[in-house]
């Protein structure tokens, strides 16, 4: 089913219910209806609210380092024969776009009154970057990991205790993100009162789809402007990587209106909009990875940050619409641009955007002599043990 | 009137605290027996789960159920197929989250528990505003769609999901997922006094009930209870249908003393 859009500045705008076309909704217990309202008219009050969006942008200059640079790559661009733009997300504090998200939702935590967040984490990004904006502002965290994560990314399970965080070990069904998202999800229907949600993609029952894409609209609005500066013109493609979708919504937003090509990569091993099968999980419709009955299937991908099923409900409208494109690449591709990017730039990545260089390479003829944008979502500190076991001595 | 919702006002009308347990869908080889032994046991209807992969408004001891039902090659259809031949009387309700009927098609799973004897439907994330879809499929089938109220759900949306509740009102005892608990808290009394005071139908509270101590303390506020974990983990260590029969026994005793 494809839908024509009426016009080109309603897609990525506001969403009044919480749709994005046939994806989206709130699809959650009774329980958390009402905290989920809430979360929506609180964020709408404070993304009007000049008070509010000036501190938001205070933290994310002084605090987090914002604006992040744009850095032409001037040897990888020779080698894969186009010209290829960073956004350096993994130049933020704590080392991912995911510091964006989670300055705003704290924020609104105390604006809410709550006093305690609790969040999932999947290779640990988005938990340090909680943990992180928790000590900032004097609430309690509590992060659940999947143990199978906590075992692939011990250094951040200890800079999250570091932090003052309490990181929770989820023990259920794959070990992973998915599990991690179930356990935050009911500790949340026990402490909802006191408590705030701080999801970490642009996934989930709304507000979060929406909310969660405005606090990353920094990310493309920025990279406008500074593509803008340094070439008078919009790239002609502008890539991420794809788990939950949370740093690519942030940078598809601020080039939907242009004439990039906007393409999402997902790793094979999860490609929820490849296999283009609609479900209910995590509280909205999405493209999910499950079998023929309905049961939620784990994925498989070398980068616990993309080991997600399901993908946030705009990619999938995104998809539908065909204003973007999903692109899939495998464990192997991923390991070779990890490599690439650190060698030829001195740059290295986290695996999880090393899935959008890989398909930069793997289509460089298709890309040949174009200006190509790719969000640096994170730097690869943090794969750098696991890689170095894959990869023995180098 | 759907057939639940007759049978269960009857049941309440006559004085009689209603009394329904819970049995995960292919925990064991001989769960269609455990629904047997619950009506030896007195129960007024069960509530059938169909196994989903990611329960979230469940706690460990579901999950495990889940978990056991799933590696025994438990489908949706599996369930609804098995209980076409169950020869009981009392209403059977079943409960899944919203993937399972929305993979299988909503209007197809509609069909398949109609065919398969089922009365009543329990789908925890799909509150009444996502229900529209459900509801259509649904339509005039002898299927009744049952809401979850909580304890913090303001006296609006009280009013508004008791209006689209069917069968009965699943008043749920305590903020947070299903689960033992050595008491019954304040939230009970407050949630099903709320909620008789908009609606005549049966009030039916469930989560955390463990024990005919806590059976009788929720039952006597409300219309009934509803219990799971308490079963399922009796399930899980071993115990025979016959022996989740007389704990349901137990339970029967425990809220006819109200």
């Amino acid at each position: 089913m494809t839908t024509t859009p009426t016009a080109a500045d309603s897609i990525m705008g506001d969403v009044p219910d919480g749709r994005f076309g046939r994806f989206g909704g709130q699809f959650v217990p009774e329980t958390l209806v009402g905290a989920c309202q809430e979360v929506e008219h609180e964020f709408r009050a404070a993304w009007a609210d000049e008070a509010f969006r000036g501190r938001l942008d205070g933290l994310l200059r002084d605090y987090a380092g914002r604006p992040s640079p744009l850095t032409l790559c001037d040897r990888l661009s020779d080698e894969l024969g186009l010209r290829l733009l960073l956004k350096r997300e993994d130049l933020n504090h704590t080392g991912s776009h995911k510091i964006n998200n989670v300055l705003g939702q704290a924020l609104l935590a105390q604006r809410m009154g709550k006093k305690r967040l609790v969040a999932e984490t999947g290779a640990g990004q988005h938990g340090v970057a909680t943990a992180t904006a928790a000590a900032l502002l004097g609430l309690d965290c509590v992060v659940y990991m999947g143990a199978v994560d906590m075992e692939r990314q011990k250094l951040n399970v200890f800079r999250m205790r570091l932090l003052g965080a309490e990181v929770r070990s989820a023990e259920t069904g794959s070990r992973t993100l998915k599990d991690a998202v179930n356990e935050a999800m009911r500790d949340w229907v026990a402490t909802v009162e006191s408590t705030h949600y701080c999801l970490g993609s642009a996934m989930g029952p709304h507000p979060y789809p929406f909310m969660v894409r405005e606090l990353h609209r920094v990310i493309g609005t920025e990279a406008r402007e500074q593509c803008l500066a340094l070439d008078g013109r919009d790239p002609d493609v502008v890539t991420a990587c794809v788990g939950g979708g949370s740093n690519a919504i942030g940078i598809f937003s601020g080039f939907v209106d242009s004439d990039a090509d906007l393409v999402g990569v997902e790793p094979a091993g999860g490609a929820a909009v490849g296999r283009g099968v609609a479900g209910i999980v995590h509280g909205s419709t999405s493209f999910l990875l499950q079998d023929d009955h309905g049961q939620v299937q784990e994925a498989q991908s070398i980068s616990a940050g993309l080991d997600y099923p399901g993908v946030g409900p705009e990619h999938a409208h995104l998809a539908e619409l065909g204003r973007a494109r999903y692109e899939s690449v495998t464990d192997a591709e991923v390991l070779d641009a990890f490599q690439l990017l650190s060698r030829t730039e001195g740059i290295i990545p986290a695996l999880e955007p090393a899935h959008a260089l890989a398909w930069v390479s793997r289509a460089r003829e298709e890309l040949a002599g174009k200006t190509v944008l790719l969000n640096l979502s994170g730097r690869g500190d943090k794969d750098v043990a696991q890689v170095a076991e894959i990869l023995g001595e180098l | 009137m759907g057939t639940l919702e007759k049978h269960l006002r009857e049941r309440r009308d006559s004085g009689r605290k209603l009394l329904m347990p819970y049995v995960t869908g292919g925990i064991t080889d001989d769960w269609l027996d455990v629904i047997r032994a619950y009506e030896d046991a007195g129960a007024d209807g069960v509530e059938v789960n169909i196994p989903f992969s990611d329960p979230v408004m469940d706690g460990p001891t579901i999950q495990a159920a889940s978990d056991q039902a799933l590696r025994r090659g438990t489908t949706p259809r599996t369930v609804l197929s098995e209980l076409r031949g169950l020869d009981v009387s009392i209403p059977l309700i079943v409960m899944t989250y919203a993937n399972i009927p929305f993979r299988m098609g909503y209007r197809r799973f509609v069909e398949e528990c109609i065919q398969s004897g089922v009365h009543g439907a329990i789908i925890p994330d799909v509150p009444y505003e996502e229900m529209d879809a459900w509801e259509e499929a649904v339509g005039d089938a002898d299927l009744d769609t049952v809401m979850l109220a909580s304890p913090i759900s303001s006296d609006e949306r009280l009013a508004k999901l008791t209006a689209r509740s069917r069968g009965f009102v699943y008043g749920v005892n305590v903020l947070g997922v299903t689960g033992e608990r050595s008491e019954v808290g304040t939230w009970t009394a407050d949630l099903a006094g709320r909620v008789k005071q908009i609606t005549d139908l049966p009030v039916v509270m469930g989560f955390g009930i463990s024990s005919p101590e806590t059976a009788a303390a929720a039952a006597a506020p409300s219309d009934g209870v509803i219990v799971a974990s308490a079963i399922m983990r009796l399930l899980l260590d071993g115990g025979s249908a016959l022996e989740a029969g007389a704990f349901v026994a137990d339970l029967r005793r425990a809220i006819d003393g109200v």
